[in-house]
């Protein structure tokens, strides 16, 4: 896999596309598979890790995707390359982080990664833009399908697919919906939102999954329990209560101009004017300003720009995309700087490139 | 004087948040103050299956625990010590070595101990067959032990009706 040529895209799930994008930037679903004749990893020697890896990729790499997969192999990967992929969503941190013989296989468009020696044996994903969660359940039910005719999975009549984690027993399913929420947080409503959703056994988790914090008004919202409901189901909680969630968000926006449209078009310029201008600028700074200039483009203020172009901004002004970018490791304060750059090359003079 | 409860400045400001009619009472020094009372409302909760996963409610008896904790999975040699203290099991035997623990965890976690969902449709009927009457023949063992008759009726007729499914499927 050319990660030099992936600098330069993005991965289909950020095109902005599908239902409410606006504010529903993706959806995720993930399913967590274990091998019945291996231990789990956290008893597994390097040599059952790399008889496992070895299986699960000759696997993979058979599934018919309807496109084609690549496969990379983690552990001889350098850490930029790994922090490479799970600011692309395509590998989890702790993925990344842990050792031993692991991969993962992605499939081109990457909508679809399969992880191998993860915290369980086989953790599948499906990743689309917009609220389109039936659409990655039946995506991921159908590759789980095939594979199951070529393994045979832990599982047990009472407890479903046994799992490394008792949290995630059952169905071993995460079915999860990334919302985008600056007026709802720039209110505080947001805690309102935390509430309701903890009563019914909902999650909210920031934009890298559990431990990280809510960068740039980035929500992640996904079920908890994953024994005693059937997939369907948990897919129709999340499916019940994103749309409330989405209008409440709206009902805000609009409030918010309707209250004072000078001040807050005011912010939103401001917010972009920096983006434009920066000489050396953090990525928390750029995930907080790009979240304005997105909500600012939802809402008609700003008109020169595109959802897909910030969707994108996001993930290629992270760390390890901006010396992947720029070919060379790069401190804090010297990223700082090449972030300021990339970011005026990418928003500055935009009438210009379009004529 | 008391510490900032953030870092290690002593505490200037004792602040008394009160959510869903509840006090909370926080001792923070200036800085952190001020960055907590501006970040109100936007942070994340910690949801209680994050801060402490597998607490063992209603097993406040230390014997009580120390015992369960030396149960050892015969397979992958796990104890339940060790599983607690990482959060992760061994192998998917686990889930019977130690199910008298685990049950009352998981009914913790998810409000449920019966899957219902998704099946491999390619794991042969019978081996899922023959998993469950090794189950269930230590459950009879256990019901004639506790000379629970009603119980030990019901199992039994339970592991006949799957013996006699077992060979039919396998002359199929």
């Amino acid at each position: 896999m050319d990660f030099d040529a992936l600098t330069g895209t993005s991965g289909e799930w950020l095109r902005g596309t599908g239902p409410d994008a606006d504010i529903v930037v993706s959806s995720r679903v993930r399913l967590a598979r274990n091998l019945a004749q291996f231990p789990f990893l956290s008893r597994a020697d390097d040599s059952v890790k790399s008889e496992l890896e070895s299986l699960l990729r000759s696997k993979v790499e058979g599934l018919n995707l309807g496109s084609r997969l690549n496969y990379v192999n983690v552990n001889t990967l350098e850490s930029l390359d790994r922090q490479f992929l799970v600011e692309r969503q395509l590998i989890s941190p702790e993925h990344a982080e842990s050792h031993g013989s692991r991969g993962v296989g992605i499939s081109e468009g990457e909508n679809v990664s399969l992880m191998i020696n993860e915290e369980d044996h086989l953790r599948i994903q499906v990743l689309r833009s917009g609220l389109a969660l039936d659409e990655c359940w039946e995506e991921i039910n159908r590759i789980d399908d095939s594979l199951e005719q070529e393994v045979t999975y832990a599982f047990s009549e009472r407890l479903g697919y046994l799992t490394a984690c008792p949290t995630n027993v059952g169905t071993g399913i995460r079915v999860s919906v990334m919302l985008h929420l600056p007026a709802l947080v720039l209110t505080k409503e947001i805690q309102k939102v935390f509430q309701a959703l903890q009563k019914i056994s909902l999650a909210v988790r920031g934009l890298y999954g559990e431990r990280s914090q809510a960068m740039g008004d980035f929500y992640q919202i996904s079920n908890q329990v994953t024994l005693g409901k059937s997939e369907e189901k948990l897919i129709a909680t999340l499916k019940d209560v994103v749309p409330n969630i989405v209008s409440y968000e709206r009902r805000v926006r609009n409030a918010l101009v309707e209250e004072n449209r000078q001040s807050l078009h005011d912010q939103i310029s401001r917010a972009y004017g920096i983006l434009q201008n920066a000489q050396t600028i953090s990525s928390e700074e750029t995930m907080h300003l790009l979240s304005s200039v997105r909500m600012g483009i939802n809402l008609g203020l700003i008109d020169d720009l595109e959802i897909p172009t910030v969707n994108e901004l996001f993930i290629h002004t992270q760390p390890a995309h901006l010396q992947k970018l720029r070919h060379e490791h790069l401190e804090s304060a010297d990223r700082n700087i090449a972030r300021a750059t990339f970011l005026r090359q990418r928003l500055s003079n935009r009438d210009t490139e379009r004529n | 004087m008391k510490k900032c409860r953030r870092c290690s400045k002593p505490a200037t400001l004792h602040i008394t948040d009160i959510r869903e009619g509840v006090a909370h009472e926080l001792h923070l020094c200036e800085t952190c103050a001020h960055e907590y009372l501006n970040n109100a409302g936007s942070e994340l909760p910690q949801s209680a299956e994050e801060s402490e996963p597998f607490a063992l409610k209603g097993t406040e008896d230390p014997d009580e625990l120390e015992q369960l904790d030396q149960v050892v999975c015969q397979n992958c040699g796990i104890s339940f010590r060790e599983f607690r203290s990482q959060g992760r099991l061994g192998c998917p035997h686990d889930y019977i070595a130690f199910e008298a623990e685990l049950i009352p965890l998981l009914e913790n976690i998810h409000g449920d101990t019966q899957h219902c969902g998704k099946f491999p449709k390619r794991a042969p009927d019978a081996s899922q067959r023959q998993y469950r009457l090794i189950k269930l023949r230590n459950e009879l063992r256990n019901a004639v032990g506790q000379e629970d008759y009603e119980d030990a009726a019901r199992l039994r007729d339970e592991i006949q009706e799957l013996e006699q499914g077992i060979e039919g499927s396998e002359t199929e």
